[in-house]
This record gives structure tokens, sequence and C-alpha cells, in this order.
């Protein structure tokens, strides 16, 4: 899968560290295995900060940071303000709902509009697959996709990988079995392709209906039958399912999908005795997760949160301050 | 009257009659005069003389689909632009769409665009008008007076009818007025939130899928009423091998029936649309190359009559917009003759098989007299150099919208002379000699 070798992406900085080559971070099929390795490792060296009584680490003091969610998130929104703000940057949020983008404004507009103000990095969320990419078209500085409909959500695979490599002290050679409604999931297919390639088995287990066509390109194997799936897994990776969305079209009801794809005890007992449970959030108890493995011992979805304030601080410095450098 | 016209030395190429010979055209007053073997004879004094040595004369190419934005939306495509690029292109006759602003729905309306087309527009644009009242698939227009008006054919342009009762109906009365209906193949429920081809590339690219049966579903429906009202029936364009299948059944059992498809369905695949490239998304969806190849050979054997450019000028403001919600369509009156060599040069499809599914087929499916190279005739002729080699720029393009899916693509074969009605309304000499000073 690798293109190229660490050595071959060395950017001045020393011998420490190969610079960030990539301008922006779009998604994770830009990213080959050394890439992938190197923002974990960075990554796993912000995790102190954030344990440290001042949690500051001033790589991007005088940066500025803008949060454009054209979808509500508080997580995410929350997650990448509070990683800008320990580096140091000025971070601001940009409301969608009160902006010229509720009057009508065309994504290329708004794009040239906050170019305008010389930011140095854009957060974008957005409904449609590949808007973000195509904003970051349309503008002088880095951006980075906190998710572009059911395309891409590359920190949220990194945070997951840095998560399992937490627990787990490796990534490859591990299986793990992502559930749910994959159809609709950027968080499904960024960690497909993270954990891809990066040598780990991949399952994916739904019902046909939330698997979409050539899913087959992206995965190991695939699963209709949750017990199958997760067998002999050692990590159990669930997706939110839109249920308000999905009721009656793709699923006949809650109660159906839970009792086939709802992770419960008895289900949670065919993966490895040592598997650990992992939700992107928010969860929907009692839809798609039980509440007991949801709080049980098993689960490291708090955990997935604070991994991704250093995920998110790794990417900002690696794409700022790494750049700077070079330039 | 113009001055009578001599196509000499030229390789005479008529679909109509099989043609494909050394020879010579003459037109005089407006319509074909003589096609002769070898040398002209008759010559009258006078006559413009062109000397088509190494060059193909053909009748002038009839596109099935075109849309323009007059009345509505001018600032995308009037019928003198539309009909300017037309004339590039080698289209002398353009069966006009009525999703236009109003929708060509009415009599008057009907009235209004052949005044505009023949005070302003060089080449033939032949409106079609609704089926349904204001394209909304409820209730059927008046298709006795739409016809008086001037209308070809009866279509739902974009639109595609949901109702099989309503269409049932259409089919019926179009029968008495001896209409034909194009009708364009998506079933909405099927099509859904989609806006690509369905499979690998939508799966990777988090795109809805459009699958192959949001075409194959409505087209079987049409052709079993079809067959029970016994109306002249033209799916619109297909885009699947699957609705290859059909079409060969449905021709089996009847002689009415006949399919179009859009040149983009025919050139491209949905590998050109990634990474979310909007000027790639149509309507139908560029399909997978398998189906690519499937219509090709449906193009072949004949179970597909005729090739449109689709042409649909659409705004950058609304192609330069996320995938999902960027307008579909294509411009393609300047590219559809170029592009469709394409397979002529690849060795896919025979220089006759090809320019009779613009020509002389669907002069047959509209009625018209146009379309091929008889006695009698309107002279609506082109002269083509088949070799010829140039790159598509889309700030070249005379369409006042530049949404071309061919951008930078090399081509091989262009018109030089486009003739309507005998008058020159083209030549290729012309326009470099105006770009190049």
């Amino acid at each position: 899968m690798a293109t190229s070798s660490p050595a071959s992406v060395t950017g001045g900085q020393g011998a420490a560290r190969p610079a960030f080559r990539h301008r922006h971070l779009l998604g994770i099929s830009q990213l080959n295995q050394y890439e992938i390795v190197d923002l974990l490792d960075r990554a796993e060296a912000m995790i102190p900060i954030s344990r440290q009584p001042r949690k500051i680490l001033p790589t991007l003091t005088g940066k500025t940071q803008i949060n454009l969610f054209f979808e509500n998130s508080t997580r995410t929104q929350s997650s990448f303000e509070i990683a800008g703000k320990r580096l140091g940057a000025q971070v601001t949020n940009m409301s969608v709902k009160t902006s010229s983008v509720a009057k009508g404004e065309t994504l290329v507009d708004t794009a040239a509009t906050l170019n305008a103000m010389r930011p140095d990095v854009i957060i974008v969320r957005h409904g449609s697959s590949g808007a973000v990419e195509l904003l970051s078209q349309k503008v002088g500085c880095s951006v980075i996709n906190a998710g572009d409909g059911a395309h891409e959500h590359p920190t949220q695979a990194l945070l997951d990988a840095l998560t399992i490599r937490q627990h787990k002290g490796r990534l490859a050679g591990l299986t793990v079995a992502i559930c749910g409604d994959i159809a609709n999931s950027r968080v499904a297919r960024s960690n497909l392709l993270l954990l891809g390639a990066m040598q780990v088995r991949t399952r994916v287990v739904a019902p046909r209906t939330l698997l979409p066509k050539g899913i087959e390109a992206l995965t190991s194997e695939v699963f209709t039958d949750m017990r199958q799936g997760l067998e002999g897994a050692d990590v159990v990776m669930m997706l939110r399912l839109q249920h308000e969305r999905a009721n009656g079209r793709m699923i006949p009801s809650v109660r159906e999908y839970y009792h086939f794809y709802g992770l419960d005890a008895e289900k949670l007992a065919y993966a490895k005795p040592d598997a650990i449970v992992m939700h992107p959030g928010p969860m929907n108890r009692g839809v798609e997760i039980d509440p007991a493995i949801a709080d049980g011992d098993r689960s490291v979805i708090t955990e997935q949160v604070e991994m991704g304030v250093a995920v998110r601080m790794a990417v900002l410095d690696a794409l700022l301050a790494d750049r700077e450098g070079a330039a | 009257m113009s001055k009578p016209i001599v196509i000499a030395n030229a390789r005479v190429v008529d679909p109509a009659t099989n043609r494909d010979a050394p020879g010579a055209v003459l037109v005089e007053n407006g319509r074909i005069a003589g096609v002769a073997n070898g040398a002209p004879q008759g010559v009258p004094e006078g006559a413009e003389y062109y000397d088509a040595k190494g060059l193909i004369v053909a009748p002038g190419l009839i596109d099935m689909r075109v849309f323009t934005g007059e009345p509505g939306h001018e600032y995308r495509e009037t019928l003198a632009s539309a009909a300017e690029a037309a004339a590039a292109g080698g289209v002398t006759s353009f069966v006009l769409m009525p999703d236009t602003s109003p929708v060509i729905d009415d009599g008057a309306l009907v009235d209004f665009i052949l005044r505009r087309a023949s005070a302003k527009a060089s080449v033939n644009i032949l409106p079609a008008a609704a089926i349904t009242r204001g394209l909304k698939g409820e209730e059927i227009t008046e298709f006795g007076l739409l016809k008086e008006a001037g209308a070809v054919a009866l279509t739902d342009g974009r639109e595609s009818i949901q109702s099989a009762g309503l269409l049932r109906a259409a089919f019926t009365y179009a029968r008495n007025f001896e209409l034909s209906i194009i009708h364009h193949l998506a079933d909405h429920t099927l099509v859904g939130d989609g806006v690509m081809n369905e499979g690998t590339l939508a799966t990777i690219s988090g795109l809805k899928g459009i699958p192959g049966e949001a075409e194959t579903v409505p087209l079987a429906r049409d052709l079993q009423l079809a067959a029970l009202t016994g109306v002249r029936y033209h799916a619109a364009q297909i885009s699947t091998g699957a609705a290859v299948e059909l079409l060969v059944g449905a021709k089996r059992r009847s002689s009415e029936v006949s399919a179009g498809i859009s040149i983009n369905n025919l050139s491209l695949n949905d590998n050109d649309v990634a990474p979310y490239r909007t000027f790639f998304k149509l309507s139908p969806p560029l399909r997978s190359e398998d189906d690519r190849q499937a219509v090709i050979e449906g193009l072949r054997s004949g179970a597909i009559d005729t090739i449109h450019s689709g042409h649909d000028p659409q705004d950058t403001e609304v192609k330069r917009q996320p995938f999902a919600e960027a307008s579909d369509g294509a411009v393609g009156l300047e590219t559809l003759l170029a592009a469709a060599l394409r397979l002529v040069h690849s060795g896919d499809v025979p220089l006759l098989t090809l320019l009779r599914a613009m020509t002389s087929r669907p002069a047959e499916i509209l009625g018209l007299e146009s379309g091929r190279l008889a006695v009698g005739a309107p002279a609506d002729i082109i002269i083509i150099d088949p070799d010829f080699p140039w790159v598509v720029k889309e700030a070249a393009l005379r369409s006042r919208s530049r949404n071309t899916a061919f951008e930078g693509a090399r081509m091989q074969g262009a018109v030089m002379h486009s003739f309507v009605a005998g008058r020159p309304v083209f030549s290729h000499a012309a326009t470099e000699e105006r770009l190049n000073t």
C-alpha cells in the first residue's frame, strides 16, 4: 500500500521527525502507512499535555483557526476547539445557522470570504461528500476534514486507531469488526481505509440494506450475522444508527435492529475475551448498544474522546507548525 | 434564393441509402438537386464550388435532445447561441426540450419558439411539447393543438412520468394525432437520493448510487404500454446493458419502438466522475465500463437507434457545488460529432452506423424530410474532415454555458462546413481566421 518510504518524505526538520508533506487533511485515502504511524506517534506525544495542570504547548501561537461546521456537532467541534487552544491558536467558531450560508451563499463564495480573513486552518464539516475537498481548492490555508457526507472523517479514524494501539500495543494483525450503518457512515469508510493500510483484518457487520454496493473493495470480510462477524474479534466498533431516517425503509424497527445487530453481552461473548468496545458517539443506547456494555469495563468510549483531542492537536501541529518550518 | 452549390471530390456518405462512395452533391434552391458518383454533372452557372478532397459530405446531424435557456434562463443559453453552437458542431436540426420557463406545454409557446427560431436561429429548431402540464406528470396537455402549432413530438424532457395509468392515457391519446412520445426513464423511488452510478466508486466516494434498475424498471413498463397502445415510442436515453436487452426483445415484436443514447454514455464511464467532478454529473449517470461496452454493442446491433448530445447548458453557479448539490447536465452540441467519431477511429462502430444514428434514424422517428442526401430533400448538409485534430477548450465554446464534459479532450475529426437549406451557416476556415486575427 505504501507509496514512499519514511526517508523520502523528510522535510528538513533534522533527525527528529520528517515534516508532514500534506497541506490539508481531507481523508485517510491521501495517507500512506508511514504517515499514519507518524500522526499516531505525534498524537501519543500530545496525550500528556492534556493531562498536565497547565494544558498548553504553544506551537501555534498567533495562528488563526476557524471551525466551520455546516452540520451540528458539539463533540467534534469542541474537540477541535480545545485542541487548537491547547496549542495556543486563536479559535473562531463560525455559526453557520446565523451566517450568510443560511441566506443561500454558495460554498465556494463562503470559502472566498473566509479566505480573505487570512486564517491558517479551517476545520470543516459538511453534509455533502466531497464538499470539504471543494472548499480546500478555493482557499490558501490548510483545511481539515471534520466529516463530509458519507465520505470521510479522518481524525475519527486516527483517534480510533490511537485508542486501539494504546490498548493492544499494535494494529497489524488485529481483527476489527465494524458494525451497523455502513452505508451512511463516513466513520466506517475512514476506519476501513486506515485499518486496511495498517494490515488490520477488517470486517463489516450489517443488515443487507445498510451495506452499500461494492463495500467488498474496502474490507476484508462482510457479515450479515453479527455473531459470526464478532467471532474472534479484537475490537468491536459500533456505529450510530440514524434510526429516525432508517426506520421503516432500511430496517423495519428499532426493536428488530437491536435484536439482531445491537451489541449486548451475549453477542459480545463471541469476540475475544479481551476485546474492546468502541463507539464514535453520540450513542443510541438500546438501539445499537446495550447501556450495560456502553458503560461496562470493556468499553473504551470515553477514552476515544480523550484521544480525539490528542489526535487533533497532532494534526494541527503537523499541518501548521511543520509547514512553517518547511516554508 | 441562395446560390447553387457544388461539393465535389467528396466521400459521399448517406446512411439512408448505405452510400459511402466518392462523388459530388449539387444543391439548388435550398434543396439537394443531385448526388453523383464521381464528377458532378449539370453544374449550373454561377454555382459556389467546394472542393471536398479528403473530406466527407454527409447529411446534417439531427440532435434529438437539446435544452436551452430561452425562454426563462437566457443567461444559460438562447435559441440563437444554441443554434450557433449547433452549426459549429454540424447539427443542422435539433429537437428542443420543453423544460423552459414557462414550460412549452401550450400551442402559443410552440408558436413563440418557432417564430423566435426563424428570426434568430441559423439551424432548424424543432420544438417538442410537454406531455403533461408544467411537466408535473399529472394532467396531459393539448396534444392536438400542440401538433397543429408545430410540435414535432411529445416529451416531458428531464422529467419522468411515474404513473403507469397516466402514461397509458398519454400513449393512447398521442396515437390519435400520430405523435411520437419521447420519454426519459427514471423511477423516482429507485433513484432516491442517488447522484452517480451505484457501485464501488460511489461507495468509496460516499455518494448515494443510482442503480441501473432506475432505468430498466420504467423501461419495461413503458415497452409494455407501448405494445398495449401502439404508440410510436422513443426511450429518450438509456445507459445500461440491461436496457439494451429489453429493447432487443421489444423490437422483435414492434417496429414502433426506438431508443436514444447520449454521446456521454457512449464516450465516458463512472471512473470519469471521481473525485467529485460535477461536470460529469449527468442524467442518466455515467455507468460502468461494462455498461458502456454493452451500449456500444447496442448501437452496432441497432437496438439503440439514435445518438444525441443531451446539450444541457448550466452556469458555473449551479455546477461548482458539492457533488450531491450540483445540477445535472453538460453542453454537447459542439462536441457531439467529434466525440462520436472516436467510436469510429477506435474501430468500435462503422461510420455509416454512427452517422445513421444522428441523421436518417432521427429523421424517420420524427417524420422529417431531412437527414438524407436524397434529391429533393432539404439541403441540410455538412462537410467533415474526419481526421482534423483539435483540443476542446471551454473558453472557445460558442454556447453561453461552458459546462462541457470534454474539457481538454483531444479530438480527431471536425466539421468544416455546415449548410442549412443550402445556406452556409458555419465555416471552419472562417472561424480559424477569426481566431487568428
